[in-house]
Parts: structure tokens; C-alpha cells; sequence
């Protein structure tokens, strides 16, 4: 079953700059995009990755109704990359009610719902006239955007399972491709800067004040990234050759744990991992390289590290991207296949800014500096809220 | 085509306690009577889980356990999907109602209670049930969307999964621009081959077109139109006629589900290691 899938296109907007060139330059340079927090004057320091350019994009016309942070991140990443011709062509080769959408977010336009409760009328407390719930703030709406603006009609949802979201998209377009319930799909997500992220990861406790430093013996916490990635997923065709990069396997998992921390052995996302890797029939030692979820928490990242060390051994390279752009959230997952998919095409290792000092009770084989090696087949890992995990292979074929 | 098998129903809503309870209501054997929704305490949480559980989180656990009743299979082996046209109505206007006020300062339970995939969460807490787990959205026609991916990882997985569709009221002001009809939660344990307990087969299609079947039930129409998850009416009055029955729920503008369901002899003998055979 689920027979590797091709990556035809893929675009991706953070922080570090909106397509795969910018987002290539700053993953080589090393350079991170995380500044002091500014969004909403939170009153508590914090760093993060912010796309300033959303201030200032409002969608039009028959998209107008759509307007929100989270669908104008999804308009620009729609037509970087050519990636809205790629869908343009796959629709035109299968037909558009044959390609999916099956999308990830954890914030969706909430911020829309934000800004409308605190525009709420002082005598009836109801909220203005103009805030549309169905296109903004649910979930669906990125799903209903992406779908409308790329002309589809074939199968939609969006999945929201916090930070592992948009990686279980890839998952759900495998299977529904295996099912033959559509030919292909666009997959990925969009989460995006809102005020319940940031005050609720800061009453957690785990927001950091400075960047985020991953992996570091003095981490202390997130810095919130907005994002976005899509990827045309397609069985592989003539035009895919040994340089093209494909979905090779997928593993889910949940922790069974806790609501907001993650198993402290690792147990779910060894689990993730280790199905992933039978999925696409590769041993640990065929992965060159392992995009951990890597938060920089101080229980997260010691759980994760124990995991990868555990079924890796202590030689496979890894880092974690979230010192580059943040924490993108529900993004992460897509944000993250696509900085990995970047290493493969360009053969490079990502380094993790701001991480100085290894936490010297770790194992992995952590790579702090950005550096050229050749990359044929990769692991990223995605963990959420809910104790949900899971665990993408991508890379050429075998 | 899509073909499962169903081995065990859950079902809460108002006037509907339990899938047992409410068979003579879809059935119209009994006239249906819209009371509120009444619900045990979550039965799988720790006790101090249980007196916390939000109303989303209850209505998940009650239907999942009983859709698990009649199969005598593990629940921390059985992946899940979790489909829901919005979730946590009242942990959102909470937070949204801090936010919007000078304080704002948030309790990390509710922040952590908003994300989409809390039921899920508490899921596998409740069971141990390390097993996949998804969570979707698809606004009203999330139950459709949950059925579509639940029976697709049954078949092409080749394992069984449980659906748990749910939707809750949401309070003013956020009622004014979502409203729900009620509170209302259905579980559907899907497998992918004819087993002891499966009793009806069900086969799906994705078919071009808006029209979705009519459905006939009078008393039950304004809660099918009106909450999301009871767009699983007509699925739910086929099963407890069980009898072989095709329509066609909407999905999206432009597509519909079909719907076909074919009783199975029950009590057929399991086959041993049955889902061991193909394991994803």
C-alpha cells in the first residue's frame, strides 16, 4: 500500500522570505529572522518570527470575504514558487474535481474573531456587522480559500491537530491517493501570528524571551513563527526523475500522555518514527538526516533527543529549523517537509542559529553550522498539542 | 468505491441517549422528543479528569466507548478520527473574552482545551491508545469529511478506525454568528473486512453534484439541518433499519457522498489475527 508520491512543486513564505530562494539563502547563511515581538504590544518579552508584509495585503474582489491573516499568507505562498501554475497543470492533466485539498492550521484567521471581540457593541455585546466566522476564523476556511482560488472541486478538509497538523496532511493525501479517491492533492498549511497563541504559550510557560535556542543546555521555550508551505503531490510520472524529491512513507502516533507536554521518553514519537521508516522500508541508517520538531523547551527537546538517539544511534545528522523562523505552529509540519526537501534538491545540512551550547546530556549528532553534504532520504518530525505526533520520509527514490 | 464495515454505533443528542435508546426514534417508532442532552460523566477519565472534562471532551468519550461496546475490540489499538465544524465554542469565547479585556491574562488549561484536537487528546489519555489519531475540520460538512477520511484509513490502512463527529452550541456573541442546533455527538467503529461484530456493510462514493437525498424523517429534520454532526441522520436511521439503503449526504458545494449500506450476517466467526494480515 501508499506507493511513494511525488513532490512536483512545492512554495514555502516565512519569515526568512517569501519562496525558495530567499528561504535557501538564509537555511545556507545561517541567518535567522526572529525579532523582538512587536505583534499585538505583547507586554511580555518574546521573539518572533513575523511576515510584515501581511499587514498590508488585504484579499479583493471575490476573495474579499476571505480577508484575514492566515488566507492572505495563503495567497502569497500560492503564487510563489509557480506553484499555483503547477496546480493549474495538474488540474488541466486530471481533471479538477480528481485533485484534493486536504490543508493543515492551528489558528486559521482566529484573529479575525480577536479583533471583533474587542470591537464588540458596549450595549449588546454582539459582535460587528462584516465579521464572516465561516471564511475567517473555522478552521475550513484555508481549505475553502485555497480550493476557490485554485479553481478544484475534488475532495477538501483541513486538519487541525496543533503543531503536527500539516504533517498529517501528507498522510491523508497518501492514503486518498491510494484509495483512488482523487489523482492528486495540495497539501501543507498556513498558521499565522494571532494574540491566543502568544498569551497562551506564555501562560504555559514556554514562550523564551530571547530567540529560541533549540537543543542549547540553556533553552527556555518557543518563539512563535507564522508560515506557510504547500506541496503538489502526484503518483510519480514521466516527468519525475532521479532529482525529484518524493513522499516515501508517513507514521502517526499519539502519546496517551498529556495534554500539553510531551511523553518525557519519547515513547510517541519513537513510535511516529519507526512507522514512518517501515512505511517507506528503510532502515535508520539509509535517513541522512532528521528535521527534528526541536521547540526548545526543555522537556520537549530532551524527549525528542532521547527518542531519535534511541532508534537513530548517535550519528544520524540532525537539527532543529526553528531557531531560522520560529515556531510556525500549525504550519510547522509543511514549513519544515519544505526547508528538507530545499537540503535534498541542494544537498545541505541546516544549521540551528542561536543554538551555542549543546545540552551535554544529549546524544544525537546535533549540527549547529549549516554545512554541504549530499542528502538522498530525510525525517521530520512534527509533535502537537494532544500528545499527536507524527513522522514524514521524504527523499528520492530508491 | 470505499468499502467498510461497521461493527458498533454511539450516538448522544438531544432526545437521543445512546445508539440503543434511540433506535425506535429514527426507526419513527417512538415519537422523538427534543430533550437535552444527557450525558454520564466521561466514563474512561481519571476521576479528576472526569469533574473538569469540557462538554466536547464528554460527548467524544461517551460516544466512542459505546461505539466500542458491541465489538469486544481494544480501544488503545484502534486508530481514531475526530471530525468536528468547530469545536470548543465555550473555551474560545472564554479566551476571546480575556483577550479582548485589560487583563489578559490566560488560563494555560483553557489554551491548551482550544486546540481543535483536545477530544482527541483526552482520547488517548482516557484508552492508553497509542495509535494514530486525526482531527478535521470541514465547517458543516465536517461529518461527511470525517466519514470520508475514517473509511478510506480502514480500507487502505486495512485496520479499524473509529469516527467520533461532535458539535456544541456555542454561547452569545459567538451564537450570533455560528449558530449550532444543539449539542450532538455520533461514533462509528469502521473495520475493513466482515468480522464477528460488523453488521452492515458500507460502501462510499464521491459523485459531482449539490443535491444531497431527501431525508424524511419530520421530527428529526430540524436537527439534521441545524447541527453539523447530525448531517449523520440519515446514516444513523439506515443502520437501525438495517436494512440496504443508497443516498447521498452533501459534501461541499460541489460534491455529495454516497451512501450505500448492505446488512452482513452477524455473528460471522472473526478471523483470527485478521488485521494483522496488512498492518500499515
Amino acid at each position: 500500500m501508499n506507493s511513494p508520491l511525488a513532490i512536483s512543486n512545492f512554495s514555502v513564505v516565512t519569515s526568512l522570505g517569501a519562496g525558495r530562494t530567499q528561504t535557501l539563502a538564509a537555511l545556507r547563511e545561517g541567518r535567522s529572522a526572529l525579532a523582538p515581538c512587536r505583534f499585538d504590544a505583547v507586554p511580555f518579552p518574546a521573539y518572533a518570527g513575523e511576515i510584515a508584509e501581511l499587514n498590508n495585503m488585504p484579499l479583493e474582489g471575490q476573495f474579499a470575504a476571505f480577508d484575514c491573516r492566515n488566507n492572505r499568507l495563503a495567497a502569497l505562498a500560492l503564487r510563489n514558487d509557480g506553484f499555483a501554475d503547477t496546480v493549474e497543470a495538474a488540474r488541466l492533466s486530471y481533471g479538477s474535481a480528481r485533485v484534493g485539498v486536504m490543508l493543515g492550521t492551528s489558528t486559521a484567521g482566529l484573529q479575525q474573531t480577536e479583533m471583533a471581540y474587542r470591537n464588540r457593541d458596549p450595549e449588546t455585546g454582539q459582535l460587528p456587522t462584516g465579521f464572516d466566522y465561516a471564511r475567517t476564523h473555522n478552521s475550513y476556511s484555508l481549505a475553502r480559500f485555497v480550493r476557490l482560488a485554485c479553481n478544484l472541486s475534488g475532495p477538501a478538509f483541513v486538519v487541525s491537530t496543533a503543531c503536527a497538523a500539516t504533517a498529517k496532511v501528507f498522510a491523508s493525501a497518501m492514503r486518498m491517493i491510494d484509495a483512488g479517491v482523487c489523482d492528486a492533492a495540495v497539501v501543507g498549511g498556513v498558521d499565522t501570528l494571532c494574540a491566543t497563541t502568544l498569551y497562551g504559550f506564555h501562560a504555559l510557560g514556554l514562550i523564551a524571551e530571547g530567540p529560541c535556542r533549540p537543543f542549547d543546555v540553556e533553552r527556555s521555550g518557543i518563539s512563535i513563527g507564522e508560515g506557510a508551505g504547500f506541496f503538489l503531490l502526484e503518483r510519480p510520472t514521466a516527468h519525475h526523475g532521479p532529482e525529484s524529491v518524493f513522499l516515501l512513507g508517513f507514521g502517526e502516533s499519539s502519546d496517551a500522555y498529556h495534554m500539553s507536554s510531551p511523553h518525557p521518553e519519547g515513547i510517541g514519537a519513537r513510535l511516529a518514527m519507526e512507522q514512518a521508516l517501515a512505511m517507506a522500508d528503510l532502515d535508520p541508517a539509509a535517513i541522512d538526516y532528521i528535521n527534528l520538531h526541536g521547540t526548545a523547551t526543555p522537556v520537549g527537546d530532551a524527549a525528542e533527543d532521547r527518542a531519535v538517539s534511541d532508534l537513530f544511534g548517535v550519528r544520524t545528522a540532525c537539527s532543529s529549523t526553528k531557531g531560522f523562523a520560529g515556531h510556525t505552529l500549525g504550519a510547522s509540519g509543511a514549513v519544515e517537509a519544505a526547508f528538507c526537501a530545499l537540503s535534498i534538491e541542494h544537498g545541505l545540512l541546516p544549521g540551528s542559529p542561536h543554538t551555542r551550547t549543546i545540552d551535554p546530556t544529549f546524544r544525537s549528532a546535533y549540527v549547529q553550522e549549516t554545512r554541504s553534504a549530499r542528502v538522498d532520504r530525510v525525517v521530520s518530525n512534527s509533535f502537537g498539542f494532544g500528545g499527536a505526533n507524527c513522522s514524514l520520509v521524504l527523499g528520492h527514490a530508491a | 468505491m470505499i468499502r467498510v464495515y461497521i461493527e458498533g454505533v454511539g450516538l448522544y443528542g438531544p432526545g437521543l441517549d445512546g445508539w440503543v435508546e434511540s433506535v425506535p426514534v429514527l426507526l419513527g417508532r417512538r415519537e422523538y422528543v427534543a430533550t437535552p442532552v444527557r450525558l454520564q460523566p466521561a466514563p474512561l477519565l481519571p476521576a479528576n479528569e472526569r469533574r473538569r472534562a469540557v462538554e466536547t471532551v464528554r460527548l467524544a468519550l461517551a460516544v466512542g466507548a459505546d461505539a466500542f461496546a458491541a465489538s469486544g475490540r481494544d480501544p488503545a489499538a484502534t486508530a481514531t478520527v475526530f471530525a468536528s465544524s468547530g469545536g470548543d465554542g465555550e473555551t474560545i469565547h472564554h479566551i476571546l473574552s480575556v483577550l479582548a479585556s485589560s487583563n489578559r491574562e490566560l488560563s494555560p488549561t483553557r489554551f491548551h482545551n482550544s486546540v481543535h484536537n483536545a477530544p482527541a487528546g483526552y482520547w488517548g489519555i482516557a484508552t492508553g491508545s497509542r495509535a494514530a489519531s486525526s482531527s478535521l475540520c470541514c465547517h458543516d460538512d465536517s461529518f461527511a469529511a470525517g466519514l470520508l477520511e475514517a473509511a478510506v484509513q480502514a480500507s487502505s490502512g486495512w485496520q479499524p478506525v473509529l469516527l467520533i463527529a461532535y458539535d456544541v452550541q456555542y454561547p452569545a456573541p459567538l451564537s450570533q454568528v455560528r449558530p449550532i442546533g444543539a449539542s450532538f455527538a455520533v461514533g462509528l467503529l469502521l473495520v475493513p473486512e466482515p468480522s464477528g461484530a460488523a453488521f452492515v456493510r458500507l460502501d462510499l462514493d464521491l459523485l459531482p453534484g449539490s443535491q444531497a437525498s431527501d431525508f424524511d424523517l419530520p421530527g428529526l429534520e430540524d436537527l439534521r439541518r441545524n447541527t453539523p454532526a447530525a448531517r449523520s441522520l440519515p446514516l444513523l436511521v439506515a443502520l437501525a433499519k438495517n436494512e440496504a439503503a443508497s443516498f447521498s449526504l452533501n459534501y461541499l458545494d460541489d460534491i455529495v457522498l454516497k451512501l450505500s449500506t448492505i446488512p452482513v450476517p452477524n455473528g460471522a466467526p472473526a478471523t483470527a489475527g485478521a488485521f494483522g494480515s496488512k498492518a500499515s
